[in-house]
């Protein structure tokens, strides 16, 4: 889990926080309820946990709530790859 | 009884100096939007009256009276000029919904400046091309935007400002200048630019389906427009608290988001936070938000999470709601009317007009998947998609086509003369921009496609051209394929919407790759971030599809309209211009 979480974690920051800003991700602060990755960026994220992970999430899951953080997308991942 | 009465008799005895009525405006009355919103509502004995309730991440909350509105908009006036902004300069506005975007806004239209929104998820490359066009000389961001136009200032000669509103003020680079107006002195007085109902005030850019984005140019009389539509259509009133979810970075943002409440007097909300149903349930809850103005993405998102959210709030606040952006299904005006005991109103209007033309209205009936009837004052119709004839048989699919001369119509396509001519059927070759808007033997065409049923409500059938609508906003395929073939991997490509069950259409990007590259789940997902960080999450190919080859005329052009109608299942047409295989 905690590598899931670190993995999420390291794409996040590279691709969706700039060096300038002052953000500071850990494995629970919100993302899409800060705004840190929109709802059509949320697209990628999923297409980057799905070739990852060898997973299909169905879009019925992959919610705001569900990729609001790493710790929940985490739980997410989890759930597929068991 | 709601504002506009009577439909009919209102539409049977029209005048648009009813607006004049509804604002109390005097003869000899200073016409400046940027005063209307503010010094006019303090002079009306509103000054204590909160303007704006502002909420942002993490629950914090700020609200502004009107007082504020007006001396914070000094203070950005005053700052402009002490700096050499002009009348007639293009300021650009770059930043997240936060106060001081408000306070720019009006701000640069007491100044005399030409406002210039963008939307700030916009990537470096969309931010060059819209500044380039309008020539801007000064834009107002943020830390946390500023390091997109450090990128492409160097290819920008006009940009001679760049100004830094919130954020650390050592951060700033060589250059870059400081103003945070909530600090800086308060500006009591301030002389507003002297206007008149011609008078340049807003560019908001827009997608065409060639060529980059154009500057849809508005002027101060739009306020005539705004103000009535609001009062009528959104029925506001002295007792409402009043959300429009829309950023000022489109034109609903704007048009209804700042101009038309404001110059009513009206108390708004911003949240300035990302999407939750919960989030947004909880705001309007604690707001007590009675009039909600939002767009059919969101509207479908809430539906996907379903009523047990709902449950959990009170939301017996709200007493009239309304719906832009794209069309609203039938099915949304159904779920709301059940779940939140109230329908959303769908309502109809572009960049280019300003202003709201075909509406549901408090107090008529609601025909469920309808755009409505054109607002009192307007002649709307429908043209033959060939001849471009005026049709009038029930249920006949035309061109949807208005007459002009409605104060709210844009003047003009920033440097564009003759793509602004050709919205005009009818209209001379040599015709002048004023002429255009102003001659009612003309018709504005704007691109959509619609019907008319018996009881003269439209409905509407989809785009006359390749612009993909995207959860509300409209994305130029033209823009997103100049920006997929800067990838590496891309030879050619073709951007073409695709069906989306909460964003009407999606991106979809068919593309062949060059020498060398092969088709990959990792090379996906480096085009859709490439296209995301140079243009917007908007833009960005939700799906991309890889072919050997894609389908083009005799002369090389690329037919869209072929890959659409496959992906949406439709008849793809006459296909005797495709190039032999």
């Amino acid at each position: 889990m905690d590598e899931i979480k670190d993995v999420v974690l390291e794409y996040v920051i590279d691709e969706y926080v700039d060096e300038d800003d002052d953000v500071e991700v850990k494995h629970d602060t919100p993302l899409i309820s800060s705004g840190i990755v929109d709802s059509f960026s949320m697209v990628s994220l999923k297409a980057f946990l799905e070739k990852k992970y060898d997973i299909t999430i169905p879009d019925a899951e992959a919610t705001p709530q569900a990729f609001d953080t790493i710790d929940s997308i985490a739980q997410l991942v989890q759930k597929h790859t068991s | 009884m709601s504002n506009i009465g009577s439909y009919e008799e209102r539409r049977g005895n029209f005048d648009w100096g009813i607006a004049r009525e509804i604002l109390g405006w005097r003869d000899g009355e200073l016409l400046n939007i940027g005063v209307a919103c503010s010094d006019r509502i303090c002079a009306a004995g509103k000054a204590d009256r909160i303007a704006l309730i502002w909420e942002g991440f993490g629950d914090e909350r700020r609200t502004y009276t009107f007082d504020d509105l007006r001396i914070h908009s000094n203070g950005f006036a005053r700052f402009l000029v002490d700096q050499g902004v002009g009348p007639g300069d293009r300021v650009c506005i770059f930043m997240d919904k936060i106060p001081a975007l408000y306070f720019a806004f009006l701000g640069i239209l007491k100044a005399g400046g030409i406002a210039q929104p963008l939307f700030s998820a916009f990537g470096d490359e969309s931010l060059e091309v819209r500044l380039e066009s309008a020539g801007t000389g000064t834009i107002l961001t943020t830390q946390k935007h500023v390091r997109k136009v450090r990128k492409i200032v160097d290819r920008l000669p006009d940009l001679k400002r760049i100004v830094v509103v919130q954020g650390d003020p050592d951060k700033l680079k060589d250059g870059e200048i400081f103003f945070d107006v909530e600090q800086a002195p308060r500006v009591e007085q301030f002389e507003a630019h002297s206007c008149d109902s011609e008078t340049p005030s807003v560019l908001h850019y827009t997608s065409g389906t060639t060529g980059q984005p154009k500057g849809a140019q508005h002027a101060h009389g739009s306020l005539w427009g705004q103000a009535l539509t609001t009062s009528w259509v959104l029925d506001l009133t002295d007792d409402d608290v009043y959300w429009c979810t829309a950023d000022p970075g489109w034109v609903t943002g704007t048009s209804y988001g700042i101009i038309g409440p404001w110059s009513l007097g009206v108390t708004q909300c911003v949240l300035d936070s990302g999407f939750t149903s919960e989030r947004w349930y909880r705001f309007i809850e604690e707001n007590r938000v009675t009039v909600w103005y939002s767009a059919p993405t969101a509207i479908r998102s809430l539906m996907r999470d379903g009523e047990e959210v709902v449950a959990k709030h009170d939301l017996s606040s709200l007493r009239h709601l309304a719906s832009v952006g794209e069309p609203l299904n039938a099915e949304a005006v159904i779920w709301s009317r059940k779940v939140y005991g109230l329908p959303f109103h769908d309502t109809f209007w572009q960049t280019e007009t300003g202003a709201m033309m075909i509406a549901n209205y408090p107090g008529t009936e609601i025909k469920p998947g309808s755009m409505g009837k054109p607002f009192p004052g307007i002649e709307a119709g429908l043209l033959d998609l060939t001849t471009h004839e005026p049709i009038s048989e029930p249920g006949k699919v035309g061109l949807l086509a208005f007459r002009p001369g409605w104060p709210a119509m844009f003047r003009g396509y920033w440097r564009k003369p003759d793509v602004y001519r050709s919205k005009f059927v009818g209209a001379s070759s040599d015709a002048r921009p004023d002429e255009l808007r102003t001659d009612g033997a003309l018709w504005y065409v704007s691109g959509d496609r619609a019907s008319v049923d018996r009881d003269g409500y439209f409905w509407f059938v989809g785009r006359d051209d390749d612009v993909i609508n995207t959860g509300g906003h409209l994305v130029g395929p033209f823009e997103i394929e100049s920006a997929l073939i800067e990838h590496d991997a891309v030879a050619e490509a073709a951007a073409i919407g695709k069906p989306d069950r909460v964003n009407m259409e999606v991106v979809k990007a068919i593309v062949t790759l060059n020498p060398g590259y092969e088709p990959s789940g990792d090379l996906e997902l480096s085009i859709m971030n490439f296209v995301r960080k140079r243009l917007s999450p908007l833009a960005m190919p939700q799906e991309i599809e890889f072919s050997d080859k894609l389908p083009k005329t005799r002369s090389g052009k690329i037919l869209r309209r072929y890959l659409r109608a496959l992906e949406w299942g439709e008849d793809v047409g006459d296909l005797s211009t495709l190039e032999d295989d």
